[in-house]
Formats: structure tokens, sequence, C-alpha cells
């Protein structure tokens, strides 16, 4: 019993100690920003991609770059503002609304409606162009010339 | 002939203007939000020695400060008209990014020196400040050191003629 118990307590302890905090490593809520924080910057290396997938250089850097100010104690806010002073609002996956960036926003709604309205109108429309009424007499006299 | 029977041709010529404007538009190319702004600060060394290197030592004249490096391809591209700006008297300040001195040296040796300068960058960190994301990239800055515009990807006699020669020249007065 006193064999096992030894093995037990390092183990606690070791497992206590690798999740405090050390100085250098992000607590579970500074990665849970950082984690949030590198998956809405884009990598300008490969435009598609975020700086938490790419592998570029330049992302690395920009993900260390998060880490250190996330540690030294930066918000959010100055965070996206630091790369977006140097590379624009174009990194940002969700850029702010403004005069230059409102088109980005408002443009897919104004197309729905340009499309809901051209359908409206469209499905309006057509009932009209439908045949003009029957005339029974004349239907009558048709299929008669026809049976003959 | 109702109007309405024009609508298609009318959008398809908005859209056939829309592409041909996008196909001249390279998505790489980033406009840079320091355009117009202070280049900003920076405290290097000049590479293979250990004098300083500071934003000071950019200011008072118009020049080019152009980063590229060894292990960059598109660099040797740019670099002969980079040696004929030289050759012309154009002050052009390397910045050697994210590479070894030796490397550095062995290149310029090897292909020939343009620079002024050549200030080492290793860590890559002036680059980061300066929103480089790609090398090479060439900013062309004013006697105050303020950013007047950016070339990104490897410089040609194109854009050298037409934006960047009269930018340098207007800056001189």
């Amino acid at each position: 019993m006193r064999i096992s118990l030894l093995p037990c307590a390092l183990l606690l302890t070791a497992i206590t100690l690798r999740a405090a905090a050390q100085p250098g490593e992000l607590t579970p809520q500074q990665a849970a920003r950082y984690q949030a924080l590198v998956s809405e910057l884009r990598c300008l290396v490969c435009q598609n991609q975020s700086i938490a997938d790419s592998n570029a250089p330049l992302a690395a850097d920009l993900r260390e770059q998060v880490r250190s100010q996330i540690l030294a104690g930066r918000s959010d806010e100055a965070i996206r503002d630091y790369v977006t002073a140097r590379y624009g609002d174009f990194v940002l996956y969700r850029p702010p609304f403004k005069p230059s960036t409102w088109m980005l926003w408002v443009g897919p709604f104004l197309l729905l409606a340009a499309a809901l309205a051209f359908t409206l109108r469209f499905v309006r429309r057509s009932p009209r162009a439908s045949a003009a009424p029957v005339d029974p007499n004349r239907l009558q006299r048709l299929l008669d010339e026809e049976s003959k | 002939m109702r109007l309405r029977y024009l609508l298609p041709a009318a959008v398809l010529v908005v859209l056939i203007v829309l592409f041909a404007f996008g196909l001249q538009h390279d998505p790489r190319a980033v406009p840079s939000p320091l355009i117009g702004k202070p280049a900003p600060d920076f405290s290097l060394r000049v590479v293979g020695a250990d004098t300083p290197f500071t934003r000071d030592d950019l200011l008072g004249r118009p020049l080019l400060v152009n980063f590229w490096a060894s292990w960059c391809v598109a660099c040797r591209v740019e670099h002969p008209l980079l040696m004929e700006l030289a050759r012309q008297g154009v002050e052009i300040v390397g910045i050697d990014y994210k590479d070894t001195d030796a490397e550095g040296l062995r290149w310029l040796q090897r292909h020939g020196n343009p620079y002024r300068h050549v200030v080492a960058d290793t860590q890559g960190t002036a680059g980061l400040d300066w929103g480089v994301y790609g090398v090479p990239e060439t900013f062309v800055l004013d006697a105050k050191g303020i950013i007047v515009h950016k070339h990104i990807g490897p410089l040609d006699e194109d854009a050298w003629r037409s934006t960047i020669a009269p930018l340098l020249a207007g800056t001189q007065g």
C-alpha cells in the first residue's frame, strides 16, 4: 500500500503543476482568446487560410505576436488594431463596417432583395398571360369538323 | 422593342466590365495601410557589421527601401533593374529579410550590390512592422520619411517608369 501511494502522489503533483499556469504559457482563458483571434485573422501569403491554418512563416510570426501580446495583457481590440495597422482591414475575416466595406456587408442582402422582387414580379405576371377564354360553341364546331 | 428585352444585354455588359476590371486586379497585391504615414520605427544593424541602422538613417532625401532575401527567387528577377537604378544614382536601402548575414553577403557578391546600405532584419521584426508579407517589396519614401508608395513583388521597368520615378522626382522638391 505504501509503495503504490508514492507514485500516485507524485503523479498528482505533476498533474497539478502542469495545470497551473507557468510563465510564458497561456491560461485556458487566454488560450481560448488566442484560438479565436488566430482563426479570424487572414494569412496574406496564402489568402484563403487563417493564420491558425497556414504554415507560412509570416503566419507563424503573427501567431507568435498574438500569443506574446495576449501574455502582455493586451486586449483583443488592441491586437486586432496592431495587425490592421500593418496589413489593413484585408487581414480581418470580419472586416469593420465603414464606407469602404459597406458594399461587402450589404451587397448580398441587396442582391437577395433584387432577386426576390424579380421573382415576385415574374410570378404575379404569369397568370395574366394565360390563354384567352374558350368559346364552347366554337370548340364544339371544331371537334365536329374533326370527327367528320 | 420593349425595355425588358434590353435588360439581359445590359446585365451582360455590366458583368463584362466587372470581369475585365477583375482581370486587371491582382488579388495578391493588398494595399498597404501605411501609405501616407511615417515609415515605422526600427533599430537594426548593417549586414556583416555591428553598425546600427535606424529609421533616422532614412531621413533627409527621397529613397527606395527594398526588402529582399538571398532565399528569394523573385528578387533575382528585379535585381538587374535595381543595379541599373543604382547606376543612375537612385539611393536604395536593402533590408535583408529573414536571412543570415553570410548568405546575404554571398548573394550580393555573386549578383552585385545595388544597395547604398544593406541592413539585416534577421528575425523579420522590421518586416512585420512595415507590413511586409512576401519579399521582394519596395517602399518609396520621401525626405521626411513618409511612405508615399509600396510596390509588391518584383520591381519592373513599367512600374518604375509609370509610378516610382515620378514619385521620387516629385518628392525631391
